[in-house]
C-alpha cells in the first residue's frame, strides 16, 4: 500500500510543540506494537510451521512413489479445481452485488440478504444433497429412466461425483465471500463518482467496467482468494466425489501410508498454490491503488429497472439462491422430517453459538491490529509475517489440529514438568486440555477471513486521511478508532459474519481439540452424515443452517445500516 | 453493541460448561473413533451399571491418536476406542497403551481378536463380503476376492475409493496371503472390471448396483443391515435386491477386522479404564453391536441378531489382524500403482 512516509518518521511530529516528549513516547510506544504484531504473527503461524518442519525428517521412498504414480492427478485437480471454481465464484458473486447494490427490481430486499444464505450450508452437506438428489440411485434419474424405459447406459447424464461436480457444489457455497465484500465495495463507493461518469456520458456497461469494477477489486481479490483458499483447504467434498487433490492426498499419505514427511511435502506444495494466490493478489493490487477521492457522499439511490431486464436480473440473483440454498434445504427439511430433535440440541446450539461469537470477535480484534498495524508500518517484514500468520486458512483443518496439538501439549507439558520440579505440583493441561485450544485453532483457520474484509475496507480509505487527522494531533490509536473503524464500520461487520459462519461449519479441527463431552452442531451432522446416515444428520445440518441465519440476517441489517449512516 | 460485556459472558459460560465434568466422581475418559451415536447407548448402560462417569470425546483414529503421543503422561484419557486393527496396531507401536491382564477379557475374546499381551482388544467383528444382484449374477460363479479379477466381471464390480481403510485393510490381508506381486495384478484387474471410477461410501455401492449400474458391489456388511432394517423405503429397497456371499470359503475365509480398544499408558483411572473394556465385551454390550450396529460379537455364544443369522454362518479370515497394520503403507501404494483411485 502506498502509503506516505511522512507517518512513521519523525518528520510528522515535527510540527508538534513538545517535540522531544513526543518523539520518545512514539518509538517507544512503536516498538511495543512491532514487537507484539511479531508476537501475535509467530504464534499464529506455529501449527503451519510445524506441519512444514516435517520436511525435513529423512526423506522416504513414499516420496519417489508419489512422483510417480498420483501427483500429476492432484496437481492437474486442484489446478482445474481452483480455476471452476473462480469462474464459477467470480460470475456468480459480481453479478449479484452489482445488481442488487446498482438497481431495483421486485424481492431485491429479499434477494439481497437471501444471497448470503449458502454461506451457513457446508460444503460437505450441499454435496450429500445433491448426490441424493442426481445420483445414477436418485429420484431424477430414477424418474426418467421411467419415464422413458431407459435401463443403465442408454441415455447420458452428468456425473454429480466428478470434478464439474466438485466445482458446482464449492462455487454455490463459496459465492458468497465475493457477494459479500463487493457489495461493501460497491456501496462504499461514492456515489459522486458513479454519477460523474454518467455525466461524462459513460453507460452502465462502462461504469460497470471502467469505475466500478477496477474501484471494487481489493474487495474482489480479496473474496476471490478467501474462496480458493477454502476450496484447497476443502476435504469433505472432493473426498466424497472421489477427487483426488492435495487435500485428499495428504490424508491419504500421513493417515493411511504413515508418513509424515511425505505428506508435509505435499503441504508445502498445496502452500505454493496459497503463496501464488497471494502475490497474485498483491499483484493486481499494486497495478491500481483506488481510493475513494471524493469526501462527499450522499446517500445512493438505487435505478430501477423495466421490462425484461428486470425479469432477467430477478433470474440471474435468484439462481444462486435456489440452487445453494432452496433446493438442498428442501432436500434436508424432507430427511429431517422422520427424525427427532430433542433437548440435547440446545445444547449443541448454544455451544456452537458462544464458540463462534467468541472466536469472531477474537479473529476481528485480531485482524483489526494485524490491519492496522500494516498501514503504521508497511515494511516488506510486516507485510510478509501477515502473510504467513494468514497461511492457515488454506490449510486443511486436521492438518491444522495436528500442527497445534503438537506444540501446545509440548509446552503445556514442559511447564508442568517445570512445576513439579519448583513446587512439587503438576498443572497439568493448561493450553492443549481447555476450549483454549480451540478457540486459538479457529484463529488460525479462519483469521485470513476477518483480515481480508478489514484490508480491503481499510484499502478503500486514502492515505491522506490519515496524515491529516495526525497532523490535526491524533494518536494512530485515536485515527484508527475515531476515523477508520467508523468509515469501515461495513467491512467490520462483513468480516464478524464471515468467521462466525465459518466457525459453526468448522469440523476437523473441532472434533480433534475438544475437551470431553463437547460437542457441536458441525460434529454431530458430520458424525452422522459421514456414516453415511444422511437423514439422522439432517436435523443437525438443519440446525446449523437455521442457527447460521440468525447472525446473516442481523449482519446484513447492520451493514446496511451503516452504509446508510456513513452516507449521510 | 457492548461486545467487551458479551465476550467475557461468552467465554466464562463456554469455560464454565467445559469444567462440569470435572466436578464428578468416580469416572473414567474415553477418546473415541467410534462415532457418539454408535458408542454413546452402550456407555450409557455402563454409567447405569457400575455408577461410574464416562467422558467422551469422539473424532477420526490418526487424529486422536496424535492427540494421545503429543499430551504424553498429562493425557486425560484412560480407554483409547477404535475401529481398524491396524491402527490398533499404530497405538501399541506409538506406545501410548499399556498392557493389561484381565481373566474376564481373556476369556471373553478369542485370541485372534486380541494382543497377545494385552495392548488391545477387539469388541466388535466387521466383515467385508460380497454382494451381488439377485437374479443378474448366479452365485456359483462367484468364489474368492482374486475371482473378482476375472475379465469375465468387466465393468460389472462397484467398489468405493482406496482411500478408505476398509479396502487398505482388505489389500493388506490379500498382500499377507498372496503375496505383492500377485496382489497388484489382481488390483489391477479388478480395476479394470470397475463399472465405474470410485466414488462414494459403502452404501452407496450398494445403492449403485440396486439401480442396474453395477452387478457385484463389496461393502461391509453393517451397512446393508443398516439398509435392511433403517427406517428408508428406498434404501430398503435397493437392499432387498442384494444378497450376500461369503467369499474365500474353500481357503482362508472372509475378511474381517475388528473394532477394539485399549488402556492408555498413563491412565489415571485404570480401574475403571478395565472395568469399561469388560463390560464393552460382556455378553450384553456384544448382543447390542449386533443388534443395534449389525457388527458381528466377538464372544463366542452371544446370539446373533435375526438379520445377521439369516445372512448364514461364515468362516473369517483368521490372519492376525495386527498384520493389516503392518502391511497397509504397502496396500495403498499398491493401489496407487495399479490405478485404483
Amino acid at each position: 500500500m502506498a502509503l506516505p512516509s511522512s507517518n512513521i518518521t519523525p518528520s510528522a511530529s515535527l510540527q508538534a510543540p513538545s517535540l522531544l516528549f513526543r518523539l520518545r513516547s512514539k518509538f517507544t510506544s512503536s516498538n511495543l506494537f512491532i514487537l507484539f504484531l511479531f508476537s501475535t504473527i509467530a504464534l499464529l503461524a506455529l501449527p503451519v510451521l510445524t506441519v512444514f518442519s516435517f520436511i525435513f525428517e529423512p526423506a522416504s521412498d513414499v516420496w519417489n512413489h508419489l512422483v510417480n504414480t498420483v501427483l500429476s492427478d492432484y496437481l492437474t485437480n486442484s489446478l482445474l479445481l481452483l480455476l471452476g471454481v473462480a469462474a464459477g465464484t467470480l460470475s456468480m458473486g459480481i453479478t449479484t452485488a452489482w445488481l442488487t447494490s446498482m438497481y431495483d427490481f421486485p424481492g431485491r430486499r429479499a434477494i439481497e440478504w437471501a444471497l448470503l444464505l449458502p454461506l451457513a450450508m457446508p460444503a460437505y452437506i450441499i454435496a450429500y444433497t445433491y448426490t441424493g438428489l442426481l445420483d445414477f440411485a436418485g429420484p431424477v434419474q430414477t424418474y426418467l429412466r421411467e419415464l422413458f424405459g431407459w435401463q443403465y447406459g442408454d441415455y447420458w447424464f452428468p456425473e454429480i461425483r466428478s470434478l464439474f461436480g466438485a466445482i458446482c457444489m464449492l462455487s454455490l457455497v463459496l459465492y458468497p465471500y465475493i457477494y459479500l465484500l463487493a457489495r461493501a465495495s460497491f456501496l462504499e463507493q461514492s456515489v459522486v463518482t458513479m454519477e460523474a461518469a454518467r455525466t461524462l456520458g459513460a453507460g452502465p456497461w462502462k461504469r460497470f467496467f471502467h469505475v466500478a469494477l477496477p474501484m471494487a477489486r481489493p474487495a474482489i481479490v480479496a473474496g476471490t482468494s478467501l474462496a480458493l483458499m477454502e476450496t484447497l483447504a476443502d476435504y469433505g467434498t472432493v473426498q466424497y466425489f472421489g477427487v483426488s487433490t492435495f487435500t485428499t492426498g495428504i490424508f491419504r499419505t500421513w493417515f493411511g501410508l504413515g508418513d509424515q514427511g511425505a505428506a508435509a511435502q505435499l503441504a508445502a506444495m498445496l502452500l505454493g498454490f496459497v503463496l501464488m494466490l497471494i502475490l497474485l493478489e498483491r499483484y493486481s493490487r499494486k497495478q491500481a491503488q483506488y481510493h475513494q477521492q471524493s469526501s462527499r457522499y450522499s446517500i445512493h439511490k438505487r435505478e430501477t429497472i423495466i421490462g425484461i431486464k428486470r425479469l432477467i436480473a430477478s433470474f440471474l440473483c435468484f439462481m444462486p439462491i435456489v440452487l445453494g440454498f432452496s433446493i438442498p434445504f428442501i432436500l434436508l427439511a424432507q430427511w429431517a422430517l422422520g427424525e427427532t430433535i430433542d433437548s440435547a440440541f440446545l445444547l449443541l446450539a448454544w455451544n456452537s453459538l458462544t464458540l463462534a461469537f467468541t472466536a469472531s470477535l477474537l479473529a476481528l480484534t485480531l485482524a483489526i491490529i494485524l490491519g492496522y498495524g500494516q498501514r503504521l508500518f508497511p515494511t516488506k517484514t510486516v507485510k510478509a509475517g501477515v502473510r504467513v500468520a494468514t497461511l492457515g486458512y488454506a490449510v486443511p483443518g486436521t492438518v491444522i489440529a495436528v500442527g497445534i496439538i503438537i506444540p501446545l501439549a509440548w509446552i503445556d507439558n514442559t511447564i508442568d514438568a517445570w512445576a513439579i520440579e519448583t513446587f512439587d505440583v503438576g498443572t497439568g493441561l493448561i493450553f492443549s486440555g481447555s476450549l483454549f485450544i480451540l478457540l486459538f485453532a479457529y484463529l488460525v483457520r479462519f483469521l485470513a477471513v476477518a483480515l481480508g474484509s478489514v484490508e480491503s475496507g481499510l484499502q478503500t480509505i486514502k492515505p491522506s486521511m490519515d496524515d491529516s487527522a495526525r497532523s490535526l494531533g491524533f494518536t494512530p490509536i485515536q485515527v484508527l478508532r475515531k476515523v477508520h473503524l467508523p468509515i469501515i464500520r461495513p467491512s467490520l461487520f462483513t468480516a464478524l459474519l464471515l468467521v462466525f459462519v465459518d466457525v459453526l461449519k468448522e469440523l476437523p479441527a473441532t472434533l480433534i481439540l475438544r475437551p470431553f463431552n463437547f460437542n457441536t452442531l458441525a460434529v454431530r451432522a458430520y458424525e452422522l452424515a459421514s456414516d453415511e446416515q444422511l437423514a439422522s444428520a439432517a436435523p443437525a445440518a438443519i440446525t446449523i443452517v437455521l442457527t447460521g441465519l440468525i447472525p446473516v440476517i442481523l449482519l446484513n441489517r447492520s451493514i446496511n445500516k451503516s452504509t446508510l449512516d456513513n452516507h449521510q | 453493541m457492548n461486545l467487551a460485556k458479551f465476550f467475557t459472558k461468552a467465554v466464562i459460560s463456554t469455560l464454565l460448561l467445559s469444567s462440569t465434568s470435572l466436578l464428578a466422581a468416580p469416572e473414567v475418559n474415553l477418546y473415541s473413533a467410534r462415532k457418539e451415536a454408535l458408542i454413546k447407548p452402550l456407555l450409557d448402560q455402563f454409567t447405569e451399571k457400575t455408577g461410574i462417569s464416562v467422558n467422551l470425546v469422539t473424532g477420526k483414529a490418526d487424529a486422536l491418536l496424535t492427540r494421545l503421543k503429543s499430551e504424553g503422561r498429562n493425557t486425560p484419557a484412560d480407554v483409547f476406542l477404535t475401529t481398524d486393527a491396524g491402527r490398533l496396531h499404530r497405538a501399541e507401536d506409538a506406545k501410548v497403551l499399556q498392557p493389561v491382564q484381565s481373566e474376564s477379557l481373556n476369556n471373553a475374546i478369542p485370541a485372534s481378536y486380541r494382543d497377545p499381551e494385552g495392548y488391545w482388544f477387539g469388541l466388535s467383528l466387521r466383515a467385508r463380503p460380497i454382494m451381488y444382484v439377485k437374479g443378474k449374477v448366479d452365485p456359483k460363479t462367484l468364489s474368492t476376492y482374486e475371482a473378482l479379477a476375472t475379465p469375465e466381471l468387466k465393468g460389472k464390480i462397484c467398489i468405493r475409493s482406496s482411500s478408505n481403510i476398509y479396502n487398505q485393510s482388505l489389500v493388506a490381508s490379500m498382500i499377507a496371503v498372496d503375496g505383492e506381486a500377485k496382489t497388484e495384478s489382481w488390483a489391477k484387474g479388478l480395476v479394470g472390471n470397475m463399472a465405474r471410477p470410485p466414488k462414494g461410501g459403502d452404501r452407496d455401492q450398494i445403492k449403485a448396483a440396486a439401480a442396474g449400474q453395477c452387478d457385484i458391489a463389496v461393502a461391509n456388511t453393517y451397512y446393508f443391515g443398516k439398509m435392511l432394517a433403517g427406517g428408508d423405503a428406498s434404501q430398503k429397497s435397493a437392499a432387498e435386491k442384494l444378497a450376500i456371499f461369503w467369499p474365500n470359503q474353500d481357503g482362508r475365509g472372509t475378511h474381517v477386522n475388528i473394532s477394539g480398544a485399549g488402556v492408555t499408558a498413563h491412565a489415571k483411572h485404570k480401574d475403571n479404564a478395565i472395568k469399561l473394556i469388560e463390560f464393552l465385551a460382556s455378553e450384553d454390550a456384544q448382543a447390542w453391536y449386533a443388534q443395534v450396529n449389525y457388527e458381528y460379537p466377538v464372544r463366542e455364544g452371544v446370539k446373533p441378531s435375526k438379520v445377521l443369522a439369516e445372512w448364514g454362518n461364515f468362516k473369517a479370515d483368521n490372519l492376525n489382524l495386527s498384520q493389516l497394520g503392518d502391511l497397509n503403507s504397502k496396500a495403498v501404494m499398491l493401489m496407487d500403482r495399479a490405478g485404483w483411485k
